[in-house]
């Protein structure tokens, strides 16, 4: 093995003035900030799709149906194309130009990612409602509260206890996942190791450290959903698990 | 109070209901009883409208539940209801499930709900339960709060589906007390039950159903005493036995 350890070349300058372990850094930014946006937009979407196909109207089944068709049989590197590259040619004129020119590639990329983790919610939102009994639903309603209110006090508190484990993973993969913004020109994690490996050729380095730091926000994740499990967990209920551990 | 009129309804092509009529007076308790599958529990529900059905009509308090303009959450709000297997709302505290429709549908304030609720808890004597879970009551205990989370709505009748009909033979009576005492007290109920004892003590009028249809409606004595048809004959000789 005649490979040169240099752990120190972070500190080095890279050509822009910043040092190598600045870029790291801000790369570590985009990717929280690329993640936690895209989650949050997955979650209502997911939530409020995902309530959609378990409604007795089969026209807004029909449509949460399509929505997760959609976005869950499509590779997301494709979708993110779809989004950035072919979008702006499908709208008029000036629409397209103003999304190629001005709209921000983080709004685009978040977009994209929201869609995709939000099609994978709506089915585990879907499955923790399907989960409970018809007779809870009979029961809000019984009491007068509309269709919607079964869901906002009866439903989904004990739908989403029930899924969490499940949103766990799901929001671990959306780290893991906004790796593939780096094709579309955000500058995350990913991208940075691409370029720090072109600038600086400490391959192992900086594997290592974009290893770790991945591992460290994804893991960060499970054990603040594994809290909100423990927090949320209803006395007298039978554990489905053991909070993600 | 409660007027069926020639319900019918489908599942598909098979028909779970046959024109089904009756009615329930104010003041008056009715037993609804019968084989499993003769659809006792889908009736009862057509009353809230919680099953649809496809022919005929239910008027509950002079507002038909069958027409599209009726608001139903308001009459529903109206009306009681007591389910099999309780369900109680499993993530809320007892005093929780009491006081979350009363705030929410009928838009009492938070002390008057709670007030309500602790008093109606105290009648079915589990005011020390309140901060507990569903999940942590025994089936009599939350079948009692069920009950509780009903009145606290100030209901004009009471259904009640089988509520005796999860629950291990010794928390039965806790429940059936409850329910007696609320017909003596004069409240309108209809009762899908296979408790005799208690169509005895307190009903006015037994119907009896099989196959969708009902086939005997009578008043008490005339149904304990002898039943028209050899069907009803039947159900009594069996269950009465023992």
């Amino acid at each position: 093995m005649n490979y040169h350890w240099d752990w120190l070349f972070f500190f080095q300058e890279a050509d822009d003035g910043l040092m190598y372990y600045q870029w790291v850094l801000s790369g570590l930014g985009w990717t929280v900030a690329v993640s936690l946006t895209s989650l949050a937009i997955a979650l209502l979407l997911g939530s409020a799709f995902g309530v959609l196909r378990t409604t007795p109207n089969r026209w807004l089944i029909a449509i949460g149906d399509t929505y997760v068709d959609v976005f869950r049989n499509i590779p997301l590197i494709v979708q993110l194309f779809l989004w950035f590259f072919v979008l702006p040619e499908l709208v008029p004129r000036d629409i397209g130009l103003w999304m190629k020119q001005d709209l921000p590639y983080f709004v685009t990329a978040v977009i994209g990612l929201g869609l995709f983790t939000g099609a994978r919610i709506a089915e585990q939102v879907k499955a923790g409602i399907n989960s409970l009994s018809r007779g809870q639903r009979f029961a809000g309603l019984a009491l007068g509260f509309t269709e919607w209110q079964t869901y906002r006090y009866v439903r989904l508190p004990m739908a989403y206890r029930i899924v969490l484990p499940a949103l766990t993973s799901e929001a671990m993969n959306v780290y893991k996942n906004s790796a593939v913004t780096y094709s579309v020109g955000i500058l995350e994690l990913y991208f940075q190791y691409k370029q720090i490996i072109e600038k600086t050729s400490q391959v192992l380095e900086i594997t290592i450290v974009i290893t770790l730091a991945y591992f460290v926000v994804a893991f960060a994740t499970n054990r603040l959903f594994a809290w909100i499990e423990q927090r949320s967990r209803v006395p007298g209920m039978i554990a489905g698990g053991q909070g993600g551990k | 109070m409660i007027a069926i009129n020639n319900v019918s309804k489908w599942y598909g092509d098979f028909q779970v209901l046959t024109d089904c009529t009756t009615r329930v007076a104010k003041g008056e308790v009715v037993v609804v009883c019968g084989p499993s599958g003769s659809g006792k529990s889908t009736l009862i529900k057509c009353v809230n409208a919680l099953e649809p059905f496809q022919k005929g009509s239910v008027v509950v308090n002079g507002i038909a539940v069958e027409n599209t303009k009726t608001n139903l959450p308001r009459l529903r709000a109206q009306v009681g209801m007591v389910f099999q297997h309780f369900e109680l709302f499993p993530h809320m505290t007892i005093t929780q499930n009491l006081t979350v429709a009363q705030i929410k549908v009928l838009g009492r304030g938070k002390e008057e709900a709670l007030d309500k609720g602790l008093k109606l808890l105290d009648r079915v004597g589990l005011k020390s339960q309140a901060d507990k879970f569903p999940g942590q009551l025994s089936g009599g205990q939350q079948q009692r709060v069920a009950i509780a989370r009903a009145l606290a709505m100030d209901p004009i009748c009471m259904l009640f589906d089988e509520p005796t009909s999860a629950l291990d033979p010794e928390m039965i009576n806790e429940v059936l007390d409850v329910m007696v005492q609320l017909a003596r007290e004069g409240m309108t109920m209809m009762c899908v039950t296979h408790e005799m004892g208690f169509a005895r003590k307190v009903a006015h009028r037994v119907i009896f159903m099989d196959q969708g249809a009902i086939v005997e409606d009578a008043t008490k004595d005339d149904f304990f005493g002898k039943p028209h048809s050899e069907r009803a004959q039947n159900f009594l000789a069996k269950i009465l036995q023992h």
